[in-house]
């Protein structure tokens, strides 16, 4: 697995787009930080481009790879190695080469600007752990895309639906389901259909760091309750490694029944 | 009747040799003087006279001033309560009071004791006094004409209910309040019933709950003073004719927090002021007349938020500079009047270079609206749906009133 996963990562370290993935958020970057002079408001836009992003670029970037490198996995396929290690090894190529372009590409202009004697550390800190999380789950949901659908421009269009349902459509029924039951508590409901969306999870734990928790009104102070302590925070991070663990697996199980 | 210039010459140099000669009398107090304590000193002087307290400690307390007397302190000597109770009273005309440390107020939940407190006298000038650990700082009770100059009031308090204000006026008119410092007290400057009164230059932070308080006060002047960082920023209500100048109201970030809540407010000017991260820059509720002009809001959760019952007021030449949101509007009835201010989420354009925008701006976003609607909502904040309803909103409204718009928006904030 390992090896596969070496190969997959170099392959696409040397390709074209992880260049241009990195070099865009490299320039995002500098344009925040040297044209706003503010390391707080800087992480806010930050915090809009990742959560929109990321998912994005992971789902698209996922799609396209398995189906590109389709007739290598079945020349792979024909040698000695388990199957669950090529998807596997491929998945952690992709996902963790586009991680690396996110975080190198963030980290340069504010390691350059001075991060490391802000205190802001931990909330740019907080959005590179969202980035990466992001870059996991959607990656993941795309080859689980790309394995159930022989059919690339079908696998395509599922994918793009997935991130639309995700970052929009999904925001939209939280909405109106928030106003047709508003004469309802609702705290308990807001929190578990923030926990259930990756990218709202991500978005709610870098608005609480920003102090912006105060605008929130009384939810959010349910919600600053629940994720300020230790244990809140513990079960975010566990609700978004399920979200990497769940897909993962079904690749594992999908993959080995799967006929080629 | 003639007036014979001599006579007034006369009556003139007749007066001002017994004020000179009264005032020239000096009381001295300390350790090792005739008067050992305050109390002793002012029982024995006349109309007039001059208290010179000399450094050291006077554990005083209930001392009643109840003449026209100077009492002034050498190098801060300390009053010492020990919290007893109230320590000074003021209850005679024409009594200055310069110079004194005082501490340790009794705390009480029947009486309001206060540092220093003035009943029913005129012409008063409490001034270079330092107030510490105190339940109420300055008392002022039914007094008129008088000066607060230049004090320092730090109190300790913990919790709302056993603790006092630090400045407050109650029935009292024509009050000047000036340069003063307050710091951790219930309300830094509290005025109820108190007409005419000019608040200026203080310095009103980190106190519990409000930095400066009032209620059914008329007519009342509040000129540059800062208030930062208290409980719940500055509450003012059912006054009329207030004018607030230049003044900084900042950092008052939380739950419940605003810059100023202006609740029955009518007639009032709100001019230059700075709003600056306040979770609320104003809340407005049933204020009607009142006009804002030339005040900068920035980076605020709500700059403005309007609870309903507002009617002709006028808010123009405002920066709004990066708040959440720009205005909070409950009703679908608008009769304020917007007009060139500078928002910086304006995105319009402007042709023919006259430094006003071509298209209107809206500074009532639709998530807004929601969030007014269903409080809960407000998680959504930030997110791709919430940013695209608000565009499609931005570009035909339906939720918002219609004629909440400024038509001449600035394209540059003003300086």
């Amino acid at each position: 697995m390992l090896k596969i996963l070496k190969y997959s990562f170099f392959d696409l370290i040397r390709s074209r787009w992880s260049y241009v993935y990195f070099l865009f958020y490299l320039g995002l970057g500098s344009v925040l930080l040297f044209l706003n002079n503010d390391l707080a408001k800087a992480i806010i836009t930050l915090m809009n481009v990742i959560t929109i992003l990321v998912p994005l670029i992971g789902t698209v970037f996922g799609v396209m790879y398995y189906y590109n490198s389709k007739e290598f996995t079945e020349l792979l396929l024909a040698q000695p190695i388990k199957r669950s290690s090529i998807f596997i090894g491929q998945y952690l190529g992709v996902s963790l080469s586009l991680a690396m372009s996110l975080i190198i590409g963030l980290g340069i202009p504010f390691a350059l600007y001075g991060l490391f004697q802000s205190n802001e550390i931990w909330d740019f800190g907080l959005l590179l752990i969202n980035g990466l999380f992001l870059t996991l789950i959607f990656t993941a949901l795309a080859f689980n895309i790309a394995l159930y659908n022989e059919n690339k421009i079908k696998g395509f269009s599922y994918a793009i639906l997935l991130w639309l349902f995700m970052a929009v459509i999904y925001d939209g029924l939280f909405l109106m389901t928030l106003i047709a039951f508003q004469s309802y508590p609702l705290d308990g409901f807001s929190l578990v259909a923030t926990m259930s969306n990756p990218i709202d999870l991500s978005r709610i734990l870098i608005l609480l760091k920003l102090d912006i928790s105060a605008l929130l009104g009384y939810t959010g102070a349910v919600f600053q309750k629940f994720f300020g302590t230790g244990l809140g925070l513990l079960v975010s991070i566990l609700a978004l490694s399920l979200w990497v663990v769940l897909p993962t697996l079904n690749m594992y199980r999908k993959s080995r029944k799967k006929d080629f | 009747m003639r007036n014979n210039p001599l006579h007034i010459i006369f009556f003139v140099l007749y007066f001002l040799g017994t004020t000179l000669a009264t005032a020239q009398k000096e009381i001295k107090v300390c350790d090792t003087c005739t008067f050992t304590s305050l109390k002793q000193a002012i029982a024995s002087a006349v109309s007039g006279d001059t208290i010179l307290v000399k450094p050291g400690t006077y554990k005083e307390y209930n001392v009643v001033i109840d003449k026209p007397l100077t009492i002034k302190g050498e190098k801060f000597p300390v009053i010492d309560g020990e919290d007893k109770g109230e320590i000074i009273r003021i209850m005679a005309d024409n009594v200055t009071i310069d110079g004194l440390f005082v501490m340790n107020v009794g705390t009480s939940y029947t009486s309001d004791h206060a540092a220093i407190r003035v009943v029913r006298s005129e012409n008063f000038l409490i001034q270079n006094v330092v107030l510490e650990k105190l339940f109420f700082g300055i008392y002022i009770e039914k007094s008129n004409n008088g000066r607060v100059y230049h004090n320092k009031v730090i109190g300790d308090a913990q919790d709302e209910y056993n603790s006092g204000n630090g400045i407050q006026l109650w029935y009292s008119n024509h009050v000047v309040v000036e340069q003063n410092i307050v710091q951790k007290v219930r309300d830094g400057i509290y005025l109820e019933f108190s007409d005419n009164i000019l608040i200026k230059d203080n310095v009103s932070t980190n106190n519990l709950r409000y930095g400066l308080h009032f209620m059914f006060s008329n007519d009342d002047v509040y000129k540059n003073n800062t208030f930062e960082n208290n409980g719940a920023g500055v509450a003012v209500m059912f006054s009329k004719r207030i004018k607030m100048h230049q003044n900084t109201f900042k950092k008052n970030w939380g739950m419940a927090s605003f810059g100023v809540l202006l609740k029955e407010i009518n007639d009032a000017e709100i001019k230059e002021n700075v709003f600056e991260e306040n979770t609320v820059g104003i809340n407005i509720e049933g204020s009607n007349r009142i006009v804002y002009s030339g005040n900068n809001f920035i980076r605020n959760g709500y700059a403005i938020k309007v609870l309903g019952a507002c009617y002709e007021n006028t808010f123009e030449k405002n920066n709004f500079l990066y708040n959440s949101f720009d205005l909070s509007y409950n009703s679908k009835i608008n009769d304020n009047v917007f007009r060139n201010n500078y928002w910086s989420g304006y995105t319009g354009y402007d042709l023919n270079k006259d430094g006003v925008g071509d298209v209107p701006f809206r500074p009532v976003k639709l998530f807004s609206y929601v969030v007014n609607k269903t409080p809960e909502t407000i998680i959504l904040m930030r997110s791709l749906f919430i940013d695209l309803i608000d565009f499609s909103e931005k570009v035909s409204p339906v939720f918002t009133p219609d004629n909440l718009q400024d038509a001449t928006p600035k394209m540059t904030p003003f300086q």
